[in-house]
Formats: C-alpha cells, structure tokens, sequence
C-alpha cells in the first residue's frame, strides 16, 4: 500500500487498495460495443447477447429518475467508468491459487477465515468478476447449486433462461436496464425441493480499481420447502474520484420455501450504489432481506417482495448510517398480490455530521388479495442539527380487509440518556456508539454473529472523533 | 472527601440551589430530606455533573479536586457513583453488555471473564434478581423497583467510593427494601453516602450519621437519625422560617 493510499483510509478501515494489476480492462465509457465485447468475452449464447443488447438500448433511452438525489445521480458520469475489469483469469477453489495481492485483501477482510467457521461457500468477487469460489461437499452432495453467474450461465443455462429478468425486467429502471445490459459476476443459486441449507453461504463484492463500475446479477431460487441464507458483503478503497455499483438481485421463493438475504452494505464514501433487489414469494413461502447500508456515496436501495401465492410472507428489517458528505435513500416495498398475505418492514436509520437519510416505502394491497396483514415502522435518530431524515411512504390499499399498521418516529439522543451512560464510566463518544448500536440492535440481532460484532465495532468507530 | 461549598446553581435561568453548603467523609452516611422540587436531584445531578445545569456561584471538591476539571465519566472512574432517581432507558443496549463496559471502564483492575461472571451472579443473587434480567435492555419495561435494584446491581459492581443515592428507597416494597439497605451497608464502611429520601423506613436498615433538611435549594437544619423522626411527624412547614 502506498502512502496515498495509507492517507485516503482515514477513518474507513477498508479504504486500502492494491496495485490495478488487470489481466483484461476496457476502455472507459459505454457503448453497444462495449456491451458485445463483454459478452462475447465470456462466450455467452445468443439470447444472453440479445437480452444485454435490448437492455442496452433501453437504458439510452431512458430518463434518470426524478425523484431521490437527483443532484447527485445527475453527477454520474457514464463516460468515466470502466465496464469490465478481469483481474484473473481463473474462479479458484483454493485460496492458494488466488493471485498473491487479491488474496492478501481478502484475507484482511477476514473471507478465508470466516469460510472456515461458519460459512456454507463463498464467492470472492473482484471487480468484474469472482475470484475464488467454494461450496461445502455436503451441500453439493445434497443439489445444491452456488456458482457465480458467469459459471452459472454456462453451467445451467436452462434454468437461468427460465428465470433471468422475470422478477426485474430490464426495463424496471435505468440502473436494472445498465446492470442488464453490462452484468458481469454476482450469484447463481438453486436450492432443490425440501433441501435446508443451514450454514449461511456468503458473497463478497471488492472494487480495486479506480472509477471502476461494478455490476453483479444475483439470482436465487429456492424450490418447494427449501431454505437458505444468503450473506453478502462489500467494500472498496476510498479514491477521490467516483466508482458505480449497479447490482441485480432476484430471488425466487417457490411454495413454502424460505428465503433470507442479508446484506451489509460498507462501501467507501465515493461508491454510487444503486440497486434493485425483488423477490417473489409463492404460496406459503418467507422472504426476508435483512439490508444494512452503512458506506457508499449515495445508495438508492429499496429491497422489494411480490407476495403472489397466498400465505406468503415478507420481512424486510433496514438500517442506514448517513454521516458526512452520505445520502442513504432506502427503504423497502411489499405488494400483496394474493390474499391472507402477511409482512413486517422495519427501518431504521442514523443521519450524523451533515448526512442524510431518506426512507421511501411502498405498500400495496391489491383487491382481491383480502385478509391481508402489515406493519410498517419506520425510526429516525438525528445525531446532530446538520444532519437530516425524510419518510416517504406510499400506501396503496386496493379492499377493506387489510390490517394494517404504521408508525414513525423521528428522535435525538437524550441528553439524559448519554448522562446515564457517562455517570457509568463512559466517555462521551462510547456512550454515543452504545446507544446507537442499541439503537440498530433489531437488525444486528438478525445478523451472523460475527457480522453483528463487527457491525458494531464499525459504528463505534463512526462514533469517534464525533463530538466536541 | 465530598465538600460542597456555598453551592448556587440555576436550571434554563431559574435558581434552584441557593448557597448550599455540606461535607462528607470516608464512612459516614448522610441523609438528606426535603419536599418535593427543594432541589435534592438537582444536587446530586450537579454533583455527578449533569451537563443541564449550571454552577452560577461556589464549588464542588471530591477528595481535594474542583470536580468542575473532571468530565462525567472521569468522575465515575474516580468512585462517585450516582444512583438516579429515574434511571434512563437505553433501547437496544442489553443489561450484561452495559455492566460489563461499565465495569471496565471504572475499575481499575476490572475482574474478567470467569470471574465477572462469578461476582455478577453473587451481587445478582444478594439482590433476588433473575439472571434473565442480563439479556434485557438497560431500564426498558423495567418496573419501578427493578430499575432500582438494577441501580443497586451497578453499584456493587462499581464499587464506589462516594454514593450518591437518590429516592432509591421510593417504589420497592419491603423486601426489597431490606435488599436495597443490605447493599448500601456493604459499601458504607468504605464510602462516603448521601441518601435522599422521604421515607423514615428505609433508616431502620441504615443508620445514618447526619440528617439533613433542604428547603428551597439550602440545607437549614442538621441533625442525628432523630431528625428524620421528627420531619416525617411534623413536615417541613416548621422550617419555613429558617430558610
Ligand atoms: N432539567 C430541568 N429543567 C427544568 N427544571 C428543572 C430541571 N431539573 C430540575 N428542575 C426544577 O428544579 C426544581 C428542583 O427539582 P429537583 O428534581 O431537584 O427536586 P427534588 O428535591 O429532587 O424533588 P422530588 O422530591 O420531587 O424528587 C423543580 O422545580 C424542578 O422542576
Ligand atoms: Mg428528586
């Protein structure tokens, strides 16, 4: 690591990058070339080719949104992206094989040591594309499927045929039009009919390079009464100049099938995040996203669930740190497409030192989808009077029957609360970081235990150098 | 080692303590009692150094120090301890993780491990408190008397050298009550105490040395345990004249 790079960490424990040593890089900037090449690159079939190129095509047309941080989304520079970046030729089932630099990087994300513990498999991203990849036999042995989603293309091409783009069409958003048309990396998972799997598999996305743009496609399908936990993770240097992350995520939950994905979101603070994640749930079956956003520059993030066969249910838990110079516009959407279907969306979000956060949520009850339940709610805490929080909920409720609940609040420590603490021994700055982990405790309960410990250490390191 | 001297201090522009002085030593218990709004809270806020409100005339010693040089937190690891009359809820924080960072943070060879967990379960069981109590939030849905005894907990773990206990006696029913005073006389001999109370019942468990009545933001009267008597038969309209 070089001395700028040792500057630009600050704060950001994650922010160190290694030398750009690609083995494959376009050139910056997008074109239907670009988009071609991509995937002629990896061999793709046709239908894959013309899926990206329609994408393409849409994704020049459309507007940008006219709603969240239109300043700043405004700002993007296409032109200044790099679309591809291949930093090893090979997805290895050995750590040892991984090139020395990347290795090394995730080794100081702690992924090795973690696949050991307590995980089920693990996909290593690096800019474009996985670098390591591995799945316990057992779970093999069982059907598992757990590929990255170039491999998994190639591997199963019929099952990503029936499913790719069914849950988010290319033309959902301009950044679901971008991520069709410029996917590369990301998951492929199909859980067989009855099969649990209960060790959490994980997937790592790390951006190196500078102005980099990172796309990854997930798509999880969970047959008849399967279930599974997906983890995932992400960080990148801390450059003075923007990277993009523009991801898709569908997951599929068929009847009685359960779906958990959680996400800890700790990109450095000039990374746009922008991404659509849905899921559908058939008859009986449990989604849940568990969606931490603490990093990035600007993330618009709303995970979203389809509740289409009755009985379903969906649960969506967030939090969101805004602190300086960030923008957390997230939230969550549930449509009850189906009767007796039941969801809980809980949000919570800090805004500290000049950061702003936003919460936007849809509810939708269609009308013949009777006997519905749901609560929403969502809590703010303002650290300080730079700093800023927005609720937009939208309801769109189509029959009579539904019950619903909604709550929000919008709170600041108490002085009281902080005197409590401090008359206990604690300075200032730690009694801030223990009520704000106590604050986001209904999220981190959810997590993996190591990811909730480290979550908490993050937000006290957020805490620090704070007040005065 | 507690010297207030001439003590005035006033909340949002209102004078609430007027010319308060008091001396407390190693080992001794103090009692102060007085209506409500007289100001006793306010004193033991100012003492820990609640930042709401302000000192607008005299000072404060701990042990020789100025305690307004001394940050909230460095007076707990110094040994004050302060009990609270309505103890904050912190959502989300659970009891075990709080007490440990507390402990930790205040003494100085802060027991580990094994042996936290040993002297938390014996403190526990000297209060009759559940261990399901360690995996919830700090005050949260806490009755009045848990919260007390909760307040006890910290100080038995925190070993201070000065208490500062207000109204810890108010809402514990008698058994409690008996616990609570149990707590308080382990410490006694090493500490300096000031306990604030309206109740005559909880010095039948703890005998104080000085009993003092606090009108309107002054200590005017001082007596032995037989003061306290007196106030609880005659109220404090008695005393008006003094203050
Ligand atoms: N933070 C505050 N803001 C405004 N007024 C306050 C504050 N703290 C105390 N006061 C006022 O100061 C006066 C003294 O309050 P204090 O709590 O010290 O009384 P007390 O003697 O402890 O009464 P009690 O016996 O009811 O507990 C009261 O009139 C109270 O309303
Ligand atoms: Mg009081």
């Amino acid at each position: 690591m070089n001395e700028e790079a040792l500057e630009a960490v600050g704060d950001y424990r994650y922010g160190f990058h290694d030398p750009e040593n690609a083995t494959i890089r376009f050139d910056k900037g997008l074109s239907e070339q670009v988009v071609r090449d991509i995937s002629e690159l990896k061999n793709e079939p046709q239908w894959m080719t013309d899926i990206r190129i329609k994408a393409y095509r849409h994704f020049e047309e459309r507007a940008m949104p006219d709603w969240g941080n239109c300043n700043l989304l405004d700002s993007i520079n296409f032109e200044n992206v790099t679309y591809f970046l291949r930093s090893s030729n090979k997805t290895e089932k050995n750590w040892d094989d991984v090139p020395d630099d990347i290795k090394n990087t995730f080794n100081r994300l702690g992924i090795p040591e973690a696949e050991q513990k307590w995980l089920g498999g693990v996909t290593a991203q690096y800019e474009s594309e996985a670098v390591y990849h591995s799945i316990r036999e057992d779970l093999e042995e069982q059907g598992v499927i757990f590929l990255d989603m170039d491999t998994g293309l190639k591997t199963h091409p019929e099952l990503v045929k029936k499913f790719f783009g069914t849950v988010v069409p290319h033309s959902d958003n301009k950044f679901s039009a971008l991520n069709t048309a410029v996917w590369s990396g990301g998951s492929f998972i199909y859980v067989p009919k009855g099969v649990s799997v209960e060790m959490p598999v994980q997937a790592y996305f790390r951006i190196n390079a500078k102005n980099m743009g990172q796309f990854e496609r997930t798509l999880i399908i969970a047959d008849e009464g399967s279930t599974i936990h997906y983890v995932e993770g992400c960080t990148a240097p801390s450059y003075s100049t923007d990277s993009l992350h523009s991801a898709v995520v569908e997951l599929i939950a068929m009847e009685g099938a359960k779906i958990r994905y959680s996400t800890v979101q700790n990109w450095s603070n000039n990374v746009y995040n922008l991404v659509t994640k849905r899921a559908v749930a058939h008859k009986n079956a449990t989604v849940e996203w568990v969606d931490g956003n603490i990093g990035s520059k600007l993330t618009m993030k709303y995970p979203s669930v389809l509740l289409k066969g009755e009985g379903a249910h969906a649960e969506v838990i967030s939090v969101a740190y805004a602190g300086e110079g960030q923008h957390q516009d997230a939230g969550a959407k549930v449509h009850h497409l189906a009767p007796n279907t039941t969801s809980n969306i809980l949000s919570k979000s800090i805004s500290k030192n000049g950061g702003r956060s936003s919460y936007r949520g849809m509810l939708q009850v269609m009308p013949k989808a009777t006997g519905c339940r749901s609560k929403v709610v969502c809590d703010a805490l303002i650290l300080d009077d730079s700093s800023r929080s927005d609720t937009y909920p939208t309801m769109e409720i189509g029959n009579a029957t539904a019950d619903l609940e909604h709550e929000a609040s919008v709170s600041k420590v108490s002085s009281d609360q902080l005197f409590y603490l401090m008359s206990r021994g604690l300075p200032e700055e730690e009694a801030m970081g223990l009520i704000v982990n106590g604050f986001f405790e209904p999220f981190t309960r959810e997590l993996p235990m190591e990811y909730a410990v480290e979550l908490n250490k993050l937000l006290e390191l957020e805490m620090e150098g704070s007040i005065g | 080692m507690l010297r207030v001297e001439n003590l005035h201090v006033s909340v949002e522009g209102t004078s609430i303590i007027k010319g308060l002085n008091l001396k407390i030593h190693r080992g001794e218990i103090h009692v102060i009692m007085g209506r409500n709004g007289a100001g006793k809270s306010t004193l033991a806020n100012v003492v820990m150094g609640h930042p709401a409100y302000e000192i607008t005339d005299g000072s404060i010693f701990f042990e020789g120090r100025p305690l307004e040089e001394m940050a909230v937190f460095e007076r707990a690891r110094a040994g004050m301890f302060l009990s609270f009359q309505y103890p904050a809820v912190i959502p989300g924080v659970q009891v075990g993780t709080f007490l440990k960072k507390s402990v930790a943070s205040v003494r100085d060879d802060p027991p580990k491990g094994r042996v936290f967990r040993k002297e938390l379960n014996a403190a526990m069981a000297q209060l009759e408190m559940d261990k399901s109590f360690l995996s919830r939030y700090v005050n949260d849905g806490f009755s009045g008397g848990e919260k007390k005894r909760l307040e006890m907990l910290q100080m038995l773990l925190l070993k201070p050298t000065l208490a500062l206990l207000d109204e810890t006696d108010s809402g514990l029913d008698i058994d409690a009550l008996r616990i609570v005073a149990k707590g308080i006389n382990q410490i006694a001999p090493e500490a300096g105490c000031l306990i604030i109370t309206h109740y005559q019942r909880l010095l039948d468990h703890v005998k104080p040395h000085f009993v003092h009545a606090m009108i309107d933001g002054a200590i005017v009267k001082t007596g032995g345990p037989e003061l306290a008597l007196e106030l609880e038969e005659r109220g404090y309209d008695w005393l008006d004249a003094a203050a």
